[in-house]
């Protein structure tokens, strides 16, 4: 690597990540270690987390393989993707979206309101659409918010959407108790015709919840790399991030240009929510706390380093770390060790500078001595 | 008495015991803002911190009889300010992002207070604690009208550790030299610098107050509104103080005034039900206007911000 190089940057930030899933890896591992678990179970218990193998059932009656896991591995998959592109997108425009959690939950709570509606009327091929894209344009409404007010005002979108998230929790729990409910932690079950679910894909995967959503995921990947990276728009965006100052000289409408970012990042999060409402669980459920899918999209967003792809990888990876927990808790590893490993991947990501500072400093290091070599070779 | 204003003055008791946490911790949000750190990170502070609370208290029981609690609190400070070294480190020494890191440090005190609950417990919360703070009347003052029913009767003491803290930030921000030089090393820290004062150490130990404060207020919180840790003792406390320092404009005595109204709603969302007028407003009304109220203070406050100049960014030596 040359720290001369034009691409020094960007190595560095596809490296950075590498580092922290690494470190993170064996820091778990020393973790289970000290406190005496058996670290192996941890990378079985992944393992089947991911793939479904179960190593244990090798020369046993069970089935060493079973398509569920998989189901439901990409089930928890497809919100942390779009959580990661939500935080991704606005980051690309210098912002960050604490505000995934709360898009996410207006989202859900928007789809879940539209199923309630018009019970049996239209059919599903139109119904589910329109079920969907209110999800998404209820999202869009809690990222635009933040985002006038820091295009237009200058006000920290960090804590706006902090408090958004908040506001969202409260505000989607009141409405799902006006809607039909069996009890006070949930709302009935939504028609079919407004649901995700998909009795093939799930006979598929032996009984999983995989929905339709699995069918969204890569036109949606894709949607956000030709935005970012194709168009003028996202030239703007990409522009604005970098500096704001310069793209205003350069006749770029700043302010708008921030408000929509966090719009659209808001419409990713709210199909997050979409899935999880209408795909996983089919009805409204009314929350005591958040479930995290919002703030892991915050660590899923960092390990793929705000790329399109690189977020569909970061996502898989969180996913199958997630669904390995229940696994690990049989084997008598605290599932929490996962959250632990996730929170040492943001930590080092939050180093990526003092990382960026270490490797230049060894390289110019090296440089320096290389060149006395030289001098001291030649006469 | 009238039954009316006894629940009045009841309400007001205890809106003054739920703002405690919230007084504490955005008192050490302050600090580490008004030096220059952002710390999003005090919610998993504040919930470490309970833990730690926790699990000694457990231990104190048969030890320290009558004083556990206290000692408990102090552990929990500690536990704060050690794992606020962590944020210090990556904020102060690698210049890494702020926001990031208190995410981090969010989710790891989160994780870690549970994983050390399954190996000492095999349980995701502790054991129930006996020995938490009790309430108590203070002789004499109770008796003052009015004043003695609101703040000396069925109270804890730490309702005045908050209090008597507000007073010793205010001293100590805005009367002492160490004071200045913590404001200046937020609003130009360059300027500090130049004057021959390490910016990095007065943040290291603002941000280490920061971890300390959160600490104490997450132990407090658990052993008075709580019988064990769980994984929600601190359900959003962190980040409600985080709002009362952006609504009292990052002053001690404004962020004790915001704090004390957010106490207020909350009582008022938890026991609104059985009040009269109240009764008509839906409980997520009280629960979710703190915040509303801290995105309109932004907004209004827009044009003239309060926010210390420098926080936010990593202080590079040298630069200008």
């Amino acid at each position: 690597m040359d720290i001369l190089d034009i691409r020094f940057d960007k190595r560095i930030q596809r490296i950075v990540p590498l580092i922290a899933i690494g470190s993170a890896g064996i820091l778990g591992l020393l973790i289970i270690l000290i406190t005496g678990g058996n670290p192996l179970a941890l990378l079985r218990g992944i393992l089947r987390g991911f793939l479904g193998i179960n190593l244990a059932a090798i020369g046993t009656q069970n089935p060493i393989f079973n398509p569920r896991y998989i189901g439901e591995f990409l089930v928890s998959a497809m919100p942390l993707i779009l959580t990661g592109l939500s935080v991704g997108f606005a980051f690309r425009t210098g912002l960050f979206n604490i505000g995934a959690e709360g898009q996410l939950l207006a989202g859900a709570c928007g789809a879940i309101v539209v199923a309630f509606m018009f019970p049996d009327t239209l059919p599903r091929i139109v119904f589910l659409p329109v079920v969907c894209i209110t999800g998404m344009v209820c999202g869009m409404v809690w990222g635009f918010v933040p985002g006038a007010l820091k295009g237009f005002l200058s006000v920290s979108e960090i804590v706006v959407t902090i408090m958004l998230n908040y506001a969202a929790l409260f505000i989607t729990n009141y409405i799902y108790l006006l809607l039909p409910h069996p009890n006070t932690v949930k709302t009935e079950e939504i028609p079919f015709v407004a649901s995700m679910e998909s009795p093939f894909l799930s006979d598929l995967t032996s009984n999983s919840r995989l929905h339709l959503g699995i069918y969204v995921i890569p036109f949606v990947v894709v949607l956000y790399w030709f935005i970012i990276d194709k168009t003028r728009f996202g030239f703007e965006l990409r522009a604005t991030g970098f500096n704001p100052r310069a793209s205003k000289l350069a006749g770029i409408h700043v302010a708008s240009r921030t408000t929509l970012s966090m719009g659209i990042a808001g419409a990713f999060a709210g199909l997050a929510g979409v899935m999880i409402a209408v795909g996983t669980f089919n009805y409204g459920r009314v929350l005591t706390g958040f479930e995290n899918v919002g703030f892991f999209g915050i660590a899923v967003a960092l390990i793929g380093a705000n790329k399109a792809f690189g977020i569909l990888g970061a996502g898989l990876l969180l996913a199958g770390l997630q669904s390995s927990q229940p696994i690990l808790q049989a084997q008598g590893i605290p599932r929490d060790i996962i959250l632990i490993i996730v929170a040492i991947i943001v930590l080092f990501i939050a180093m990526q500078q003092g990382i960026r500072n270490a490797i230049e400093a060894s390289l110019l290091r090296r440089m320096v001595k290389t060149r006395r070599q030289e001098e001291s070779l030649s006469p | 008495m009238n039954e009316s204003i006894r629940i009045l003055y009841s309400i007001l008791t205890l809106s003054l015991i739920y703002a405690t946490p919230i007084i504490v911790t955005a008192l050490g949000g302050l600090l580490s803002e008004r030096s220059g750190v952002v710390n999003i990170g005090l919610e998993g502070l504040m919930t470490f911190g309970a833990f730690v609370t926790a699990a000694f208290v457990l231990m104190f029981e048969s030890m320290f009889p009558s004083m556990g609690a206290w000692y408990a609190i102090v552990m929990g400070a500690l536990a704060g300010a050690l794992l606020s070294l962590l944020h210090a480190f990556i904020c102060i020494h690698l210049k890494g992002d702020q926001v990031i890191s208190g995410t981090g440090i969010n989710f790891i005190a989160l994780g870690l207070s549970i994983f050390l609950c399954q190996i000492f417990y095999q349980q995701q919360r502790t054991p129930t604690f006996r020995r938490g703070f009790t309430k108590w009347s203070v002789p004499v003052l109770k008796d003052i009208p009015i004043i003695g029913d609101i703040f000396f009767r069925d109270i804890y003491s730490t309702v005045f550790l908050a209090f008597l803290l507000v007073v010793i930030v205010y001293y100590f921000v805005y009367l002492t030299p160490i004071g200045l030089r913590l404001r200046a090393s937020g609003e130009h820290p360059s300027a500090l610098e130049s004057a021959g004062v390490s910016v990095y150490k007065i943040r290291y130990y603002a941000v280490a107050m920061s971890g300390a404060f959160a600490g104490l207020s997450g132990g407090i919180m658990v052993l008075t509104q709580d019988t064990q840790f769980t994984a929600t003792s601190i359900h959003g406390t962190g980040f409600i103080a985080l709002a009362a320092l952006i609504f009292g404009q990052w002053k001690p005595v404004g962020v004790m005034w915001a704090a004390l109204l957010f106490g207020l709603l909350q009582v008022l969302s938890v026991f609104g039900t059985s009040i009269g007028f109240v009764s008509t407003l839906p409980q997520e009304f009280f629960k979710t206007f703190p915040y509303i109220l801290t995105v309109l203070a932004l907004v209004a406050f827009s044009r003239n911000a309060k926010a210390p100049k420098a926080v936010g960014i990593p202080f590079e030596r040298g630069s200008r």
